[in-house]
């Protein structure tokens, strides 16, 4: 203990004081009309528990908390390929065999959950790995939806022909977006991208002829083969359980959505832990860390952005698709500025640049609510207080990145 | 002829407010170069303390309208500015030293913190205050004519003389001296013997008084809002600062006019359901093509 008691009750006191002082008002006057009501119990109990906080802060081990900043190390795998390989595909199959708990409150938080972890993926290529933040992603996932539904009613695309036509589309949008932030980066590069990202949402938003304005687009289930996951067939079509000879149930066409998003997240994680690897990998890792010296080791800063700002938004396009796909309508709410806070604080959370903390936030900060739901009222709260003491506890994000490690030969 | 006439009238008051919040972004990015995101909000907040302050002080039998506002003007001048110092002391000061990105995702946290706060708290509800001051000059005939609201004009004087108070303030006393030092070189202010961590809380708190004026007096204008309205406003104030060119407090203030102005115009003229596209637009556009503003330095990067 460095202070004495006396001092440290004063300094507690002090925050309670100001902590009553701030949300007195606005904890303790509710407005009603022109009215109000007041509730001064609760800025009462907001002050009591940051003096205890205060108090009790003084016994956690700071130094400890805050050992984190260091550099990264690049450092020998702690698995071998083989076991790796093992693991991810162990992981896989159990992941694979969620339909057959045949539960459709569990199939549906899955299918949320994953199309976040594969938001959280796209985002993470460009802000985790070439480190421009970008707060507009949400843009391209709106370009992936809304291309799955306007693509199937003006252009008659189905599921699996939107999904590559919605990656290359929103790739597109990406390297569009690329072009005039080239020279930019920091903190102008996220508000441009804020912009663009609003602008697009506002576009669809007021379009009204082309993109049915706010009150949406819907957007056909999806088809495997041809069969429909439908009762009984719309004309021509032949539904999935008649050419197996199965009862029908609603729970295939939720099964069928899981399982091939279960694999797009699968080849994305594969993909972009192989590109990690791969020189374009690497050159991210370097604009990240220092645009200039990067620039004057010879790396073409032109081609290691765009390809960032297009990979990521490619993936962020295909989360789109089956967004659109599952949800059956897309409408200008489910893209606004908060969906982009919500991917970034996955990314943050989990430690820019990790595939696995990437991964496992995603999964946290969807599945949480669903379990806590009484708690669900506080989610955005928790978000909030999380991407604060994140950056400044870890600011590598709670699992860390790995940097790819290759061993000297004949050392 | 008066069609222009209302819009312009329009824009000059919507820029008055855009200004006094775009201050609060100008001065935190001029003197730690950062983008306060929250800001925004803290804007939202004081329209909050506004709605409490009028309910609270008519139950308690005050009905002057004039004493209403001073006293609620002072109310949330007062707390914003005290939110807007425990913001700097908890989200930003920790992170003085780390990379950029990172103050610049503490404050969207702070923002999100900010937000769900006051939705939990008020409910997600519109909240509205009453109308205070009512009647308009009228300039024109019997049909037509554009009017200046009393309302739009307390905006305008308000918001030139907060302007004025703290460019004085900025200019000629011992704190704003401090604030130029430290803006431009902080490691040798602080040699100096400024301490450059009060200034820059200093900074925050006029930043978020400058933010709260408006807010009243938006209040007091449109009489409804609810706990989103600091994020498409907080931008908008944003490109007006970035417009004016940042850091730059003359700026940031005809950067607001220019941007109300612009906008105002645009949604008369143009299009009203884009003019929100049009505000992003321009606010890239500038951000693309000319960062330094109208009355900015160009940055030059060094290494």
């Amino acid at each position: 203990m460095k202070q004495n008691f006396g001092k440290r009750l004063l300094g507690a006191l002090a925050a309670g004081f100001v902590t009553l002082i701030l949300c007195g008002p606005i904890s303790g006057i509710r407005l009603d009309g022109y009215e109000f009501e007041s509730q001064f119990k609760i800025p009462l109990l907001f002050a009591a528990a940051v003096t205890l906080l205060r108090l009790l802060s003084d016994f956690i081990p700071w130094e400890r908390v805050q050992a984190d900043s260091g550099e990264l190390q690049p450092g020998p795998e702690r698995f071998g390929a083989l076991s790796r390989t093992a693991f991810a595909l162990a992981i896989f199959l159990v992941a694979a065999s969620l339909p057959l708990m045949g539960s459709k409150y569990l199939l549906s938080i899955s299918i949320v959950a994953l199309i976040y972890v594969l938001l959280g993926l796209g985002l993470n290529v460009v802000v985790g790995f070439a480190g421009l933040l970008d707060l507009g992603f949400v843009g391209f996932f709106a370009v992936g939806a809304y291309g799955y539904a306007l693509g199937a009613k003006y252009l008659g695309l189905g599921f699996w022909g939107a999904l590559p036509a919605a990656a290359l589309t929103a790739g597109l949008f990406g390297a569009i977006l690329g072009f005039p932030v080239l020279r930019m980066h920091g903190d102008y590069l996220a508000i441009v991208t804020l912009g663009f990202g609003e602008i697009i949402r506002l576009v669809l938003n007021n379009w009204l002829d082309f993109t049915g304005g706010p009150n949406g687009v819907d957007a056909p289930p999806p088809t495997f083969l041809g069969w429909e996951f439908k009762r009984s067939a719309t004309q021509g079509g032949t539904p999935f359980h008649e050419v197996f000879h199965l009862d029908y149930s609603p729970l295939y066409l939720d099964s069928f959505v899981y399982l091939a998003l279960l694999s797009v997240v699968g080849l994305s994680i594969y993909g972009v832990s192989r590109l990690r690897r791969m020189p374009i990998g690497r050159a991210w890792e370097a604009l990240r860390e220092d645009e200039i010296a990067c620039r004057s080791l010879g790396l073409n800063h032109v081609a290691i952005k765009l390809s960032a700002f297009s990979i990521g938004a490619s993936i962020g396009g295909l989360a789109g698709v089956f967004f659109a796909a599952y949800q059956g309508f897309v409408s200008p709410v489910s893209f606004t500025f908060f969906e982009s806070a919500l991917v970034l604080a996955i990314v943050v959370l989990g430690g820019m640049g990790s595939l696995v903390g990437v991964v496992l936030a995603a999964l946290f900060l969807t599945l949480l609510p669903e379990l806590l739901r009484e708690f669900s009222d506080y989610r955005i709260l928790v978000f909030g207080i999380a991407m604060v003491l994140i950056m400044i506890w870890r600011p590598r994000g709670l699992i860390r990145m790995r940097r790819p490690y290759f061993p000297q030969e004949g050392a | 002829m008066y069609v222009l006439g209302q819009q312009l009238v329009n824009g000059l008051v919507l820029g008055a407010t855009y200004g006094l919040i775009a201050v609060g972004y100008t001065m935190v990015y001029g003197i730690i170069g950062m983008i306060n995101f929250a800001h925004g909000d803290v804007y939202m907040l004081s329209a909050y303390l506004t709605a409490i302050a009028l309910a609270v002080l008519s139950y308690w039998g005050l009905h002057s309208p004039w004493l209403l506002i001073v006293i609620s003007l002072l109310f949330a001048m007062a707390l914003t500015s005290l939110i807007g110092v425990v913001i700097e002391r908890l989200a930003y000061r920790p992170l003085r030293k780390a990379n950029r990105l990172a103050p610049l995702i503490s404050a969207i946290g702070v923002s999100l913190i900010l937000q769900n706060y006051v939705q939990l708290s008020q409910g997600a509800r519109n909240q509205g205050v009453p109308t205070l001051i009512d009647g308009a000059f009228r300039f024109g005939n019997e049909q037509h004519f554009f009017q200046v609201t009393y309302n739009q004009l307390l905006i305008v004087v308000v918001a030139f003389f907060s302007m004025l108070g703290l460019n004085l303030l900025v200019s000629y006393t011992a704190l704003g001296r401090a604030c130029r030092a430290t803006q431009q070189d902080r490691e040798m202010a602080q040699i100096l013997g400024i301490p450059a961590d009060r200034v820059i809380a200093a900074v925050f708190a006029m930043g978020a008084a400058m933010a709260a004026v408006a807010g009243v007096l938006i209040t007091l204008n449109y009489g409804s809002f609810d706990f989103s309205i600091g994020f498409v406003t907080g931008i908008k104030a944003f490109t007006a600062a970035v417009l004016g060119g940042i850091g730059s407090l003359p700026g940031a203030m005809l950067g607001g006019i220019l941007l109300g102005l612009a906008e105002s115009l645009f949604s008369g003229f143009v299009n009203s359901d884009y003019k929100d596209v049009f505000a992003f637009a321009l606010l890239v556009s500038i951000l693309i093509f000319r960062p330094s503003g109208l009355l900015g330095k160009p940055v030059v990067e060094k290494v």
